[in-house]
């Protein structure tokens, strides 16, 4: 059986599909109860409990919404684009999830290891930006468009900074294969010598995936709920559980690039005795509590200090640490496969 | 050097970090949420909920069909309709308020002289029919000997500001 799934084609085909279920259900419960994390850190931050009427702490809160966007009525607005309408949160959802594909859990344990990992991430985020413009367009409404161009030209501005940060770790790496990069932080993670990095990373990260103080394309408030205002039921569900699966993509890319991924805090016995997994699952939650926790303590910022921000702020700010990098490393031929 | 401090500032997040640790403290700190219907929180003696018309301590009802409390209220809730009693006595035949029509502002309470109608502390009377809102007399009789050593409690309390 082991060689039939090892050395024949089909074998290969089905032992990749049963990789990706067991890394795609664990990613959906856990985009599903990060709904439920989000509103009880929210609700803990705000002197208030979150929900626990549902289940025991109410632990089965997830279930009960999931089953509320099932049961509610699929509204297709009368002037709106019937195909693109339907189509966009699968895009975006589907993105969202394909992205996992090269995402090394444990060592050795991605399901594609390809060589050019990063480019590929990159390449499908920038790709998310096309799920919320159909997204827009489709809804033939004037908050939905706004919101949808003021989202797209807020995710495209960060994912430039975001980019030259990348650069920066592939320099200190020497490659773009992500599990390489985890590798090459045995001695020291990254966030150390790039903290800067790691931070204008962090940000951008918050503002490409539309979550707080940069959630103007969705704010509550503001644009109702931006470019999604006209989706409801499973399409809205589809697109709730996009982003949320985007947030926990970017935070695992946080923690490859710069929290060491699956690695252990000190190569000392006690800590390395806990498998890769729990380290890295462990790091992605941490990341995800920062997510939360800077929603519950900044206001949201105005969609023109957004841009300048990214452009004026950020921008500059990457590109200066990218030169110091390159030189530091020049200089002091600390230059990867040199 | 203003400059150099306010750069240092901006460049260190500092006043992000402090907004982010007060949040955290209070993460940490105990919740204020009840948990409503097995807790509930305090309610004053002065609390306007459900109405109720009281007796005299020898079982007569209070009610002498002045006509105040419905002269003096706002929305025009209460219906009154009188006719003297067998002993000849001044009484209500109909008394109705309209639970939907009330808005609680507790002048009915106010305007009457003998402390017949009052308003008790109970606000949980939730029905499924509007019908079962529209209260008459027997209804507000009835809550009065239900919830008499609550709203006798009540009105002691509340009589030196009155």
């Amino acid at each position: 059986m082991i060689d039939f799934l090892l050395n024949t084609d089909t074998g290969r085909v089905i032992l990749t599909v049963i990789e990706a279920l067991a890394l795609i259900v664990p990613l959906l419960i856990g985009v599903a109860y990060l709904t439920y994390a989000e509103r009880k850190v929210l609700a803990a931050m705000q002197l208030r409990k979150g929900p626990n009427v549902v289940g025991p702490f109410g632990l089965f809160q997830p279930f009960a919404d999931a089953l509320k966007m099932m049961t509610k009525e699929t509204v297709l607005p009368s002037g709106a684009n019937r195909v693109l309408f339907i189509l966009a949160p699968m895009i975006t959802f589907t993105l969202a999830v394909l992205a996992w594909a090269v995402i090394p859990v444990s060592d050795g344990w991605a399901i594609a290891d390809i060589n050019v990992g990063i480019l590929y991430l990159f390449a499908i985020s920038s790709l998310g930006v096309y799920g919320i413009i159909i997204a827009g367009w489709a809804s033939n409404s004037k908050y939905a468009f706004l919101g949808a161009m003021r989202s797209a030209a807020q995710m495209v501005s960060y994912e430039v900074s975001m980019g030259f940060v990348l650069v920066t770790v592939m320099l200190c790496t020497g490659s773009l294969n992500l599990t390489e990069i985890v590798r090459a932080q045995t001695h020291m993670w990254y966030c150390i010598p790039l903290f800067p990095m790691f931070i204008v990373f962090f940000i951008s990260t918050l503002a490409e995936t539309n979550r707080s103080p940069f959630d103007i394309p969705e704010g509550e408030s503001e644009i109702v709920a931006g470019f999604f205002v006209e989706y409801s039921s499973m399409s809205f569900a589809l697109f709730f559980l996009g982003e949320y699966a985007n947030m926990i993509l970017m935070s695992a890319l946080t923690t490859i690039l710069f929290l060491g991924g699956w690695l252990a805090p000190f190569n000392l016995e006690p800590f390395t005795w806990i498998p890769g997994v729990f380290w890295f699952v462990g790091k992605v939650c941490l990341c995800l509590f920062v997510f939360l926790w800077v929603r519950a303590t900044f206001p949201r910022y105005r969609y023109d200090q957004l841009m300048r921000l990214g452009w004026k702020v950020f921008l500059p700010l990457s590109l200066l640490w990218l030169v110091i990098t390159a030189g530091a490393l020049i200089a002091f031929g600390w230059l990867p496969n040199a | 050097m203003a400059f150099l401090d306010r750069t240092a500032r901006s460049l260190m997040l500092s006043e992000l970090v402090s907004g982010l640790g007060l949040t955290l403290s209070y993460f940490f700190r105990p919740k204020v949420t009840i948990n409503y219907p097995y807790e509930k929180g305090p309610i004053s003696p002065r609390f306007k909920g459900e109405h109720a018309l009281r007796r005299y301590p020898n079982g007569e009802e209070r009610c002498i069909a002045c006509k105040l409390c419905e002269a003096i209220c706002p929305a025009q809730a209460i219906t009154i309709e009188a006719e003297p009693r067998d002993d000849g006595s001044r009484r209500t035949t109909r008394y109705d308020i309209d639970m939907t029509k009330c808005i609680y502002c507790g002048l009915c309470e106010e305007a009457c002289p003998v402390d017949a109608i009052v308003e008790g502390p109970n606000f949980e009377f939730a029905t499924e029919t509007r019908e079962e809102l529209f209260y008459n007399k027997e209804k507000l009789l009835a809550n009065g000997d239900r919830w008499e050593p609550e709203l006798a409690r009540r009105l002691e309390l509340d009589a030196p500001y009155r």
